[in-house]
């Protein structure tokens, strides 16, 4: 599993570079965020969710089942709103109420 | 490239590793104390260590009717009796502090009608822990005099006459070599990932569930300043959902779907439900043509379908994608197990540092929480915030006073001999081998000859001989690897501290001449579970890196522990 970072969105906060678990991304030539070791990526997301600007996907590698399909998330107040977007276009959004606890 | 700048830095105590129990500690020295406090931190602490994406239940609580003790005669059942009494008591008894100060920091945990826990089986708890280490962090940026120094990699203790005197390490993005002088150290840097060749070994090696990030440092600087090492082939394999390797007691527990074979065959109660019989029964029932396993989730309700999918985005998001990607909602298909590779993780297991019960290891004023303190399996994340502050507790009292002293000379000669090591793997000669290379060379051993997923996690004493040998060997070339940068330095420490685990956990492997725990530890030559290995497996490393062992008898339940040094 691994990221990829839109490099026409990305700002270059670096907020990702600092949050990155396995300190795994840095900052290329032109300012923005590169994804340094993509194969030592696992998954965690903590990247997608300080991303400010939604510029970084999670996708799953092929080794695993992804088929293309990428997933980013958006803090709305106490919502957490999991986007994923098929390779056919078609979306579907994952709401979670921050404030409860799962069920299982 | 070089090292270009150098800092020593004088503080109380030392915590190695800003994860799970590294944060709680420094939570209870500034609630206990002035001590000031040096959090030395691999990464960030805002989501570094285990708990970055989020955990979705507090899997080691004392629930409404049960008792302390009911936790230890669990886990001690679960390890077919070779645990630290003493330490699974005082760790269970200081579940509910824990548990309640999290809450009050900000952690969701589901309550009934009466404002009690809901429970997810006799000992867990339900949460929503997105932010669970988000709050931690939180918590500890807003402590006076506590430095957390983000993206430093400690290398090694400074140990002198077996006391600590602090620790070495550089920072992996600018290269500043550290010299961190402490009264007390706390070592809480979890466990050792990537010995093994994991499951899906190419494009995806690293999984959403233990850190691979998590490199056996801390046992890897303990071991080579002599500390004593317990229960290292008490190896935890973890069963999970394929592919993804995300945790399966949400399913497994928290909608009640059992494990059945390819037939349908419900396999779970022939081999019996502890956590190692548990994953024996999935690699036995593939051996014998049943495969592949899965956990029966078909025939769940839409809203279980929706609440899984929503639980999973809470702790391992990949396993959700992965249903969203197949087209199929775990009602419309049965969710595939299988083990991961092993790891030594005293969260899970016993394996570790051994400690007393104030948690302290054999080398004075060097403490052990968390993954790295063994002889307290079974602890997972309430267990390790409980060994954070018991340590912590026993720093202020006893460790504060006197620190080692060092003249200001012997300081800078320390720091500059570690300079002159960083620097020599920082050269410019191109070296034959790369780390990476080495660490594909090393995890194809483990595999094959010391029990990995290739081997059925099973060994006898001709192929331990062999993986001794051929991880000897990658140890020489190992010295002789080179890094272009201070984050290939990174990877270069990090190998070396996994050929040094690697190492110790053979000689453990090698030691325990009897199968106590299948898959867990299964050696061919020794299949039977023997009485007279009722006791602890513990090793030592000499200043010549010579491994020897020490057998212990069982700390018996009712007693508190002390090293008699």
């Amino acid at each position: 599993m691994s990221i990829r970072i839109n490099q026409d969105r990305c700002i270059g906060c670096k907020r990702c570079v600092s949050v990155c678990p396995g300190s795994l991304i840095d900052i290329n030539e032109t300012g923005k965020a590169r994804m340094h070791y993509p194969k030592d990526c696992w998954g965690c997301v903590s990247c997608v969710k300080e991303c400010p600007v939604q510029a970084i996907d999670f996708y799953l590698g092929a080794d695993m089942g992804g088929r293309g399909s990428t997933m980013n998330v958006t803090t709305e107040g106490q919502y957490i709103k999991w986007h994923i977007r098929r390779p056919d276009g078609s979306e579907e959004t994952i709401t979670i109420d921050r404030k409860q606890a799962n069920s299982y | 490239m070089q090292i270009q700048k150098e800092k020593i830095i004088h503080t109380d105590v030392l915590i190695i590793g800003g994860g799970t129990a590294g944060c709680y500690a420094a939570l209870t020295l500034r609630s206990l104390s002035e001590a000031s406090v040096v959090i030395a931190e691999k990464a960030d602490i805002r989501r570094s260590g285990c708990l970055a994406a989020g955990v979705n239940a507090l899997n080691a609580y004392i629930t409404k009717g049960h008792t302390p003790q009911f936790y230890v005669d669990y886990a001690k059942k679960d390890a077919a009796g070779i645990v630290r009494e003493d330490l699974l008591l005082t760790m269970s008894e200081g579940l509910s502090e824990v548990t309640k100060k999290l809450e009050e920091l900000g952690l969701v945990i589901l309550k009934d009608e009466q404002g009690e826990y809901v429970t997810r089986g006799p000992r867990n708890i339900k949460i929503n822990g997105e932010n669970i280490k988000t709050i931690l962090a939180d918590a500890v940026q807003k402590l006076d005099d506590v430095e957390v120094i983000n993206h430093l990699n400690i290398t090694d203790y400074i140990v002198r006459d077996n006391r600590i005197a602090g620790a070495l390490g550089f920072d992996i993005l600018t290269g500043t070599a550290y010299e961190i002088r402490a009264k007390a150290v706390l070592c809480a840097t979890g466990g050792a990932s990537g010995l093994y060749r994991p499951n899906n070994p190419g494009f995806s090696r690293h999984k959403m569930w233990y850190s691979p990030f998590n490199t056996g440092a801390g046992y890897a600087m303990g071991i080579r300043a002599g500390a004593e090492m317990t229960t290292f082939e008490m190896r935890f394999i973890a069963l999970r959902c394929k592919d993804t390797i995300a945790p399966t007691g949400t399913i497994a527990q928290g909608v009640g779907a059992k494990q059945i074979n390819a037939k349908g065959e419900v396999y779970e109660d022939k081999y019996g439900l502890t956590t190692s019989q548990r994953l024996y029964g999935t690699v036995r029932e593939s051996l014998d043509g049943n495969g592949p396993c899965y956990l029966k989730t078909e025939g769940l309700t839409a809203d279980e379908d929706e609440a899984l999918l929503k639980a999973y985005l809470n702790m391992a998001p990949s396993q959700t994608l992965k249903w969203i990607e197949s087209g199929k909602r775990p009602s419309q298909q049965n969710v595939e197990i299988e083990g991961t590779e092993p790891y030594v993780v005293g969260g899970h297991t016993a394996s570790g540092y051994w400690v007393d019960t104030h948690r302290q290891t054999t080398i004075h004023g060097l403490y052990a929480a968390g993954d790295v303190a063994g002889g307290c399996p079974q602890k997972y994340v309430t267990g390790a915030l409980v060994e954070g502050e018991i340590a912590a507790k026993h720093i202020v009292e006893t460790a504060l006073s006197d620190g080692l002293a060092l003249t200001a000379d012997e300081e800078g000669r320390i720091l500059a001999d570690k300079v002159a090591e960083y620097n020599a793997f920082l050269g410019e000669e191109r070296p034959f081998f790369t780390v990476e290379e080495l660490e594909e060379a090393m995890q194809k051993v483990m595999d094959a000859y010391a029990g990995g997923i290739g081997s059925h996690y099973q060994y006898n004493e001709r192929q331990l001989a062999l993986a001794d040998e051929k991880i000897d060997q990658l140890m020489d070339l190992a010295d002789s690897v080179g890094a272009g940068d201070y984050h290939e330095l990174l990877f270069v420490y990090e190998l070396k501290e996994r050929l040094t685990v690697c190492k110790v956990l053979i000689a453990h492997l090698r030691a325990r001449k009897e199968t106590r725990w299948h898959s867990f530890a299964e050696n061919l030559d020794y299949p039977e579970q023997k009485d007279e290995w009722l006791k602890y497996v513990n090793s030592r490393m000499d200043e010549d890196g010579q491994i020897h062992m020490v057998y212990r008898d069982l700390v018996p339940g009712g007693s508190l522990y002390e090293h008699s040094h």
